[in-house]
């Protein structure tokens, strides 16, 4: 038996469950309802109405990013530390979260912001003023980053792990201040963690959709939202397709794009 | 080949069992039925019920079009029944296997939307109207104006349902037009009252199923509503909650139960048709999901301050002065687009 039959199980997967539908979602995408070829759900599409709410998608997802690259980093950074060597508590807070459903997390975080909620309330029992955060960008942004964050995390610590510590302390050696070690030789060997990690909060940040009706009270829609209403709500699935498609391309681009920092594919490949 | 072989045994040695099982598919609204009679009625009939759930007519709907699964039983509203009749999509029921119809009160035996009344059976009603936080707002609640009005709603003060139809179609009463109507100019208006309902901040957000929860914690003062919500939300609530249908008129609304054309199995869903008719297991029905119950013995027997309530029964005036919908399945494009302006 030849080794690539091994991969015989998860190649009939993949077909079912991810060639097949991509057709299916082509197909629906280029047809409409009576089946014959068109372009309309593209040029549908073009329009300020949706290129508004895929602007809003995009740029939430971009700050989701870097909010999540700037809190992740340092902890993946102390987490891969020396001085956290022997105690494994923090790894599993971090862990901990993902064990949970991401809709019940999302519901919890909810009713702690809502201005009836926990926060306020707190709020008020010190005698200071109540926030307004339910129902903003800035509420979905947190909801985004909560969910997310322990996927910029991971990979980062792995990449942080795997690294040669001689050739910190080759470094050093050298006489370079620590300033110096971290940009010039671990933040260039992290970087393949660092686009795994882009790569795995960007995807589902920007492709996101209950969080948004949950911490955004439905006030505004993102990218994901309108192509879920499309399937349930207005029963057009080939406009639905179409949204789908132009979601899909968008995320090869970026993808294309971020593997160019890392040409040597040693991002453990979450994509 | 042996191992095809044998998954095909295998397969074989199993159908028969499933075939020689009675059971049917039942696929009902999230959320709506007492379940405890769901396992009377296996124990009552031995037919094993598989029961599935749905959110949104449109979503059920694209559900039996696709063929994803056989039903037997469906829960649709008044529009879709509608609209599945003029397409052909339900069976025409054998009333002689639902005696229990005849408890059906006398306006809903034969509704407009199934002029005959041989293909549906009436499971709840209700209204659209407007649930209000009487610690919060210090203004009568009679009119749509109460939620549209910034004057008198006050800055994000309003819940919206997250609802083409609905959200569309309180705009269209607050002007006196029809819920149904397909004139251009008419909807424009409804959709200029949202615009500014939204741009002048009065909306709270759009949702659904999140709205009674946070009505009971006072988030906001007002929201449009399912006369089944609000009386949930004022059951559950501090006794600071009330429901009103506008004086402007609403809509009202009849879930029924059908029978898809495709069913094999008419007279074992014509028989849960029938037990869920029956005034105790109505009533049953009725005191947990809160709705507005067809069944005319069980309207008598509910207490007087109960029945006056709008959250928990509609009389006469107001049944009056409200509106059923009408399939416009081909005018969705425009009311879609007309929502995603409002929304996006």
């Amino acid at each position: 038996m030849k080794r690539s039959a091994f991969a015989g199980p998860y190649v009939v997967w993949m077909i079912l469950s991810t060639v097949a539908p991509l057709l299916f979602v082509v197909y629906f995408a280029l047809t409409d309802r009576s089946g014959a070829f068109t372009l309309e759900n593209l040029a549908k599409f073009v329009d300020p109405i949706y290129l508004g709410v895929l602007w809003r998608s995009l740029y939430l997802a971009f700050y989701c990013t870097v909010i999540c690259l700037l809190i992740g980093y340092p902890a993946a950074y102390f987490l891969a530390s020396k001085d956290f060597a022997r105690n494994q508590a923090l790894y599993v807070l971090i862990l901990l979260p993902m064990w949970m459903n991401f809709l019940l997390r999302t519901y919890a975080m909810m009713s702690v912001i809502e201005d009836t909620g926990m926060l306020n309330n707190f709020l008020k029992w010190l005698g200071l003023q109540p926030m307004e955060i339910i129902g903003t960008e800035g509420a979905v942004l947190l909801g985004m980053v909560y969910n997310f964050v322990p996927f910029m995390v991971l990979p980062i610590h792995t990449a942080l792990k795997k690294m040669n510590v001689r050739l910190i302390e080759a470094a050093e050696d050298l006489g370079a201040p620590p300033a110096q070690v971290f940009y010039r030789v671990v933040l260039p060997l992290s970087l393949p963690g660092i686009v795994t990690g882009i790569t795995m909060v960007f995807m589902p940040a920007v492709t996101t959709f209950a969080i948004s009706r949950l911490l955004g009270s439905g006030n505004f829609f993102l990218f994901g939202d309108i192509i879920e209403r499309q399937f349930l709500e207005s029963n057009d699935w080939n406009f639905g397709s179409a949204l789908s498609m132009v979601m899909a391309v968008l995320i090869l681009i970026s993808m294309s794009l971020l593997n160019r920092v890392d040409p040597k594919k040693e991002g453990s490949g979450a994509y | 080949m042996k191992k095809l072989a044998f998954l095909l045994a295998l397969i074989f040695s199993l159908l028969p069992a499933a075939a020689l099982a009675e059971y049917i598919t039942v696929f009902n609204w999230y959320d709506y039925i007492d379940e405890s009679v769901i396992s009377e009625f296996e124990k009552e009939t031995g037919i094993e019920v598989k029961y599935a759930n749905f959110t949104t007519n449109e979503e059920m709907y694209a559900k039996l079009s696709t063929g994803a699964g056989e039903y037997d039983v469906i829960f649709p509203s008044d529009y879709i029944v509608e609209r599945m009749l003029a397409k052909g999509e339900l069976a025409e029921l054998n009333l002689d296997n639902i005696p229990n119809r005849s408890y059906v009160m006398d306006w809903l035996q034969a509704p407009a939307y199934d002029p005959t009344g041989a293909h549906s059976v009436p499971y709840m009603w209700g209204t659209v109207g407007i649930l209000y936080n009487t610690d919060l707002v210090d203004v009568e609640v009679n009119s749509w104006q109460n939620i549209f009005d910034l004057e008198l709603a006050g800055e994000k003060s309003v819940f919206m349902l997250d609802s083409i139809r609905d959200s569309l179609g309180v705009a269209l009463c607050s002007l006196g037009y029809s819920l149904n109507t397909r004139d251009a100019e008419e909807l424009e208006a409804a959709k200029q009252v949202l615009m500014k309902q939204r741009a002048e901040g009065i909306v709270k957000g759009y949702l659904v199923d999140e709205t009674k929860d946070k009505m009971i914690s006072g988030e906001a003062a007002l929201a449009v509503m399912w006369s089944g919500d609000a009386g949930y939300a004022i059951m559950e609530g501090d006794g600071n909650l009330a429901y009103v249908v506008p004086e402007e008129g609403s809509n009202v609304w009849i879930d029924a139960m059908c029978i898809p054309a495709a069913s094999q199995k008419q007279e074992l869903a014509e028989q849960f048709i029938n037990f869920l008719c029956r005034p105790d297991v109505a009533a049953r029905n009725r005191e947990y999901i809160y709705y507005h119950t067809p069944i005319q013995q069980v309207a008598d027997e509910m207490d007087e301050e109960e029945k006056q309530n709008p959250a928990f029964f509609a009389d006469q005036a107001i049944i009056d002065r409200c509106e059923f919908f009408h399939d416009i399945a081909d005018e969705m494009e425009m009311y879609d687009r007309i929502w995603m302006e409002i929304r996006g």
